[in-house]
């Protein structure tokens, strides 16, 4: 099972363009990673710069629209995440817990949709895509 | 690590105090939110606490076994610190530092085994790592007893489930159990076995190894690459195993997947400086890579040259890539596994069928062949000589393979062959060879499709 | 450049429904066509919030909480993580997006190994070796 740890550090929705991590936190969230690593459950790890650096594209009458961070409804933002494999959703909450993240900051776990999930109908149009499929020849 | 106390049932009015029931689900922990009661979790001390046995386990029974110097007991105090944990966590709350709370415990149990044993005149041996038991307690570096020297007692856990002197299967069987942390049910599941076999082979093997008091050291140089090579055909074995499950089964089979990759990403961590660790790592990332694309909807193996690459899942491939580099970077003649890897990394590397590197599959394959000169292999090998130069000196190469003794009963030979055959023109010829090749195979699916084949070859203008 | 091209969708989803097969055909398409570019590097879907679970620290004790989180107005559907050269391009590449109602994505700018200050750097001594993320495209 995958899951990704989404790490929501309170105050993020307000940093201001550039602004790095402190060098203590990051050393104690490397010793955290490391223990993933060496655990055999880390996938994927990254940081993310903050909103005000980003951008958002929302649809509204089905045209996009383009609006600059921040973004002011936001009050819980993404600073980064992990991507785990564990055996049950428990292990992935009992690796979360031993995130070193002080009070400021929270850790939301969602399990990634494994695609054989989906009914068959849905996965045959995933699948529809000549693009995608091989270059043998048909028969005549 | 720090960690605080945490509470799997808070004190609030909703707790039935009387529960003491495991397995029962715990109380809801509440908040008071603006003046409701919102429910903030039911959580399952059971689940909480196999979690935190999944994560502690292998290095909670690796440093126990270097403290007892025998790996039944070891096991044995672990359990008994796990049941111990499962009567006191869901009241107490899950400890702040669980490892180290279970290693405690499973070191007090371990005393206890001695001073039992003292009373029927044992060995002096144990008298002896009771005092160094002593000393371990009392110094209560609890921290340290799983901090550096943990890398150390793991390298040598999964050395000692690899020892020569049990079978593959003992080795397979006391790796998933030691190191993966599986039950005996959940073994026995993932290799559709009986649950009494798997046990009595788990207590065979270590029985065995207390017996020939096997020494609990890391073997040293040429003693350490053999068994090196047995640890890693033990985690492809497991990987293999569940490769090989089909979808609708029992969901612990293709589970074994995920399980060997962890092992050997585990394994690699510990071993940084083995490249053959780094290519089997390589190698699982990539196949496992496929496993969504392995069947169609119906349930039917797809060739992996017939596959929706699409569905081909892109953060494996890459990790395996990178762990094929940290391969090469150590500048090593490449072994078994680094050139496995990278044949499947050329498969990976090509977006549609058609753009597949086959020359340098080829050449992979030639190399492959002067360290792992198996029938398939070799049949493989004949396969890429096809695709990159043309069936007919595919043919030629698999002509030479005809009357090896090895590949007499295996279907994929003369399969090949009809293909090579059919693509030549030669249909009469290829009809024949599939109508062979359904003959030498047992799995009704695949003869099937033989068959087929073989009845496409006949009054067909184009082949196929 | 790497971006995290990051799915929001305002209404919860249910967490019994599956997508419908011709949506999930539309976003097939488009993110063919980011493959096919080159520009995709890893994508999933996330199973709904309702199913989530958020990690939160309170005076320093992990405290869990199941999902579904009334407060929220928007939840994480998935992402995708893109490489190009711009946050131009990352914009360019969102707006093609199909517009679903309801929908918008959020851009966030990777934060680099190479962007800490030397200090950070110091102390996530480690971080290049276990990033698991393409840096270059794939195939390269």
């Amino acid at each position: 099972m995958r899951f990704m740890m989404l790490m929501i550090p309170k105050g993020y929705e307000k940093a201001t363009p550039g602004t790095m991590p402190d060098a203590k936190i990051v050393a104690a969230m490397m010793k955290y990673n490391e223990s993933l690593q060496k655990a055999g459950v880390l996938l994927a790890l990254d940081g993310l710069h903050p909103p005000s650096m980003g951008v958002r594209i929302s649809f509204p009458r089905g045209k996009p629209k383009v609006t600059d961070g921040p973004f002011a409804e936001a009050k819980e933002v993404i600073g980064g995440y992990w991507m785990i494999q564990v055996r049950s959703r428990e292990e992935a909450i009992e690796w979360a817990s031993r995130c070193p993240g002080s009070d400021d900051c929270v850790i939301e776990l969602r399990q990634v949709q494994e695609m054989c999930g989906f009914p068959a109908d849905v996965q045959e149009a995933a699948r529809g895509y000549t693009e995608f499929q091989s270059g043998r020849s048909r028969p005549a | 690590m720090f960690r605080r106390p945490r509470g799997v049932i808070p004190s609030s009015s909703l707790d039935d105090p009387g529960r003491r029931d495991a397995t029962a689900k715990a109380a809801c922990a509440c908040q008071r939110k603006d003046g409701l009661i919102v429910v903030v979790t039911t959580r399952d001390p059971r689940r909480a606490i196999d979690a935190v046995w999944r994560i502690e386990s292998a290095r909670l029974i690796a440093a126990l076994v270097r403290m007892v110097r025998d790996v039944a007991l070891a096991e044995d105090v672990a359990q008994e610190a796990l049941v111990a944990a499962l009567e006191q966590w869901p009241e107490s709350g899950i400890p702040e530092n669980p490892g180290a709370w279970l290693m405690a415990t499973a070191k007090r149990r371990a005393i206890d085994h001695f001073r039992r044993d003292q009373r029927l005149e044992r060995r002096r041996e144990q008298f002896a790592r009771e005092s160094e038991l002593r000393q371990e307690m009392a110094g209560s570096e609890f921290e340290v007893a799983m901090g550096d020297d943990i890398g150390d007692d793991l390298l040598r856990l999964i050395f000692i489930a690899c020892h020569p002197l049990l079978s593959t299967e003992a080795h397979v069987a006391l790796t998933l159990r030691l190191l993966g942390g599986l039950t005996t049910e959940e073994i026995a599941r993932a290799f559709l076995l009986p649950e009494s076999t798997v046990a009595q082979r788990i207590v065979r093997a270590k029985r065995t190894l207390s017996r020939a008091r096997v020494p609990f050291e890391l073997p040293r140089r040429a003693e350490f690459a053999s068994r090196l090579r047995s640890v890693l055909q033990v985690i492809y074995l497991i990987f293999n195993e569940g490769y090989t499950a089909t979808t609708g089964e029992d969901w612990m089979r293709p589970g074994l997947c995920e399980e060997a990759l962890r092992l050997g990403r585990i394994l690699a961590e510990l071993v940084p400086e083995e490249p053959e660790a780094h290519g089997l790592v390589a190698l699982m990332e990539i196949q496992a890579s496929r496993l969504r694309a392995r069947t169609s909807p119906t349930g039917e193996p797809v060739l992996l040259l017939d596959q929706n690459r699409g569905l081909w899942d892109q953060l494996l491939i890459h990790r395996g890539l990178v762990a094929l580099e940290r391969a090469r970077e150590m500048g090593q003649v490449p072994g078994a596994n680094v050139l496995q890897a990278e044949i499947a990394a050329c498969h990976a590397r090509a977006q549609t069928a058609a753009e597949t590197d086959w020359a340098r599959i080829h050449a992979l394959y030639d190399a492959l062949i002067e360290v792992m000169p198996s029938p398939v292999v070799k049949l493989n090998r004949a396969v890429a000589i096809a695709m990159a130069t043309g069936p007919a000196a595919g043919l030629e190469s698999i002509d030479a393979l005809v009357g090896d003794p090895s590949l007499r009963k295996y279907h994929l030979l003369p399969a090949v062959r009809g293909d090579l055959l059919s693509k030549l023109g030669r249909l009469e010829e290829a009809r024949a060879e599939f109508e062979r090749a359904a003959s030498l195979t047992r799995n009704a699916r695949e003869r099937e499709l033989l068959l087929n084949r073989a009845g496409c070859q006949a009054g067909r203008a184009k082949p196929i | 450049m790497r971006f995290m091209m990051i799915t929001k969708e305002r209404k919860q989803a249910d967490p019994d429904a599956m997508p419908d097969a011709r949506g999930a055909a539309t976003m097939m398409k488009y993110m063919e066509s980011l493959a096919k570019a080159g520009v995709l590097l890893a994508f999933d879907g996330l199973r709904s919030a309702a199913m989530g679970t958020q990690v939160s620290f309170s005076e320093g004790k992990p405290v869990v909480t199941d999902g579904p989180f009334p407060e929220a107005k928007e939840v994480i559907g998935g992402y995708w993580m893109i490489q190009v050269n711009s946050k131009e391009e990352a914009i360019e590449w969102a707006m093609r997006c199909p517009a679903f109602p309801d929908f918008a994505i959020e851009i966030r700018q990777v934060l680099e190994f190479s962007e800490f200050p030397a200090e950070v750097q110091a102390a996530a001594a480690i971080y290049p070796r276990l990033k698991a993320q393409c840096r270059n495209r794939p195939g390269t």
